[in-house]
């Protein structure tokens, strides 16, 4: 027999990934560069988005590109093609990136480029708007994604996405006038669980509203870089 | 499922709190989860899949328990507490504003664990307590 015991332990359930994601975050502040997470559901437009933003930034900005994908490199492939450093992450069955992943990621980006050059390091999610949502990898920010053919119910039905996103990009809106979609009603759901999101509408097939967008994004890096210790950026 | 990755992260936070308390392995009864209901956790799932992962593991026998903790939050517009809800878009029912500071429901929580110790007999446990 035994006294039976009680620990308290009150930690996070996923303290895990959580510790490798800081660990991660740790490596992008000493490099200087600021690491976003795009996130949508498969088919939102997150390849699309990236490779209209990348040609137009790359001029300004130095950027590479994690790409995770369940089980193909076509995504990679696809960016790949627009001049930018790519490492693809196959999940196989993973529907989500984690941090432990997005580490191996940066071991295989290390060997062909010194990460303290790049400015911004996109992490492209696999498509799905439940899991992601929770698993940290290092991120500084969260971008999510909802095309105007999903419908304006999403933000409201998957509203953890949406809530911890901090810019919201609603795509696709070239199609809008072939869809019985209402843009205000999806752009008022999102605020509906997140008032505090900045809220994009794009499309990446016309180029329809990127140029605010772009402009945001070159805001935010070059505040991100300033924030950073000196002791930082100089080492 | 990411249920299932959820469980390997919860494994090996009880792995961590073994090896930072116990010289000896600990008999864990009941494992206390709180998680919130808003989050992307079904916790039926969870259940399933943690029973599945302890199997001849030194957790082997342990029992998941999980709260689920409701989601609360305070209208930033008068201040007053509310219970969100998805039909009526997460708004306060008071002023109608958008969902702004979330009080609870964001859990993901391993609250406390019950187990027995080899190294705390319950023989010596009485000799301390006379």
């Amino acid at each position: 027999m035994h006294m039976p015991l009680e620990d308290t332990l009150g930690r996070n359930l996923l303290a895990a990934n959580q510790h490798r994601a800081d660990h991660n975050r740790a490596h992008f502040d000493a490099w200087n560069l600021l690491c976003l997470n795009v996130m949508s559901s498969p088919g939102a437009g997150k390849t699309s988005l990236l490779e209209r933003t990348i040609t137009a930034l790359s001029p300004q900005l130095a950027m590479a590109v994690l790409e995770g994908d369940m089980t193909t490199q076509l995504d990679a492939e696809r960016l790949a093609a627009v001049g930018v450093p790519v490492v693809p992450i196959t999940t196989g069955r993973a529907c989500h990136l984690d941090a432990s992943m997005v580490s191996g990621g940066l071991t295989l980006l290390q060997q062909r480029l010194d990460p303290a050059a790049l400015d911004l390091l996109w992490v492209e999610n696999v498509g799905n708007l439940v899991c992601p949502a929770e698993f940290e990898v290092g991120e500084h920010l969260k971008v999510a994604l909802l095309s105007v053919t999903e419908g304006d119910d999403k933000p409201l039905k998957y509203p953890v996405m949406f809530r911890e996103a901090d810019c919201v990009l609603i795509t696709k809106i070239d199609l809008l006038p072939y869809v019985p979609v209402d843009v205000s009603r999806i752009e008022a759901h999102v605020r509906a669980v997140n008032p505090r999101a900045q809220v994009f509408r794009v499309s990446a097939g016309t180029g329809q509203g990127m140029g605010e967008w772009h402009r945001w994004l070159l805001t935010t890096v070059r505040e991100h870089a300033a924030s950073q210790p000196p002791a930082l950026v100089n080492a | 499922m990411h249920e299932v990755d959820m469980t390997r992260c919860l494994l090996l936070s009880l792995e961590e709190w073994k090896q930072e308390h116990h010289p000896h392995v600990p008999c864990v009864q009941v494992v206390h989860l709180q998680v919130g209901a808003f989050t992307c956790v079904e916790p039926a799932a969870l259940v399933f899949t943690y029973g599945a992962a302890v199997q001849g593991s030194w957790l082997d026998g342990s029992e998941l328990r999980i709260e689920t903790v409701p989601l609360r939050a305070r209208c930033v517009a008068c201040g007053s507490d509310y219970s969100p809800e998805p039909a009526l878009g997460y708004q306060s029912p008071c002023c109608h504003h958008p969902m702004e500071e979330i009080l609870s429901g964001r859990e993901l929580r391993i609250r406390s664990i019950d187990y027995t110790s080899p190294a705390v007999p319950a023989d010596r446990a009485s000799i301390l307590s006379a």
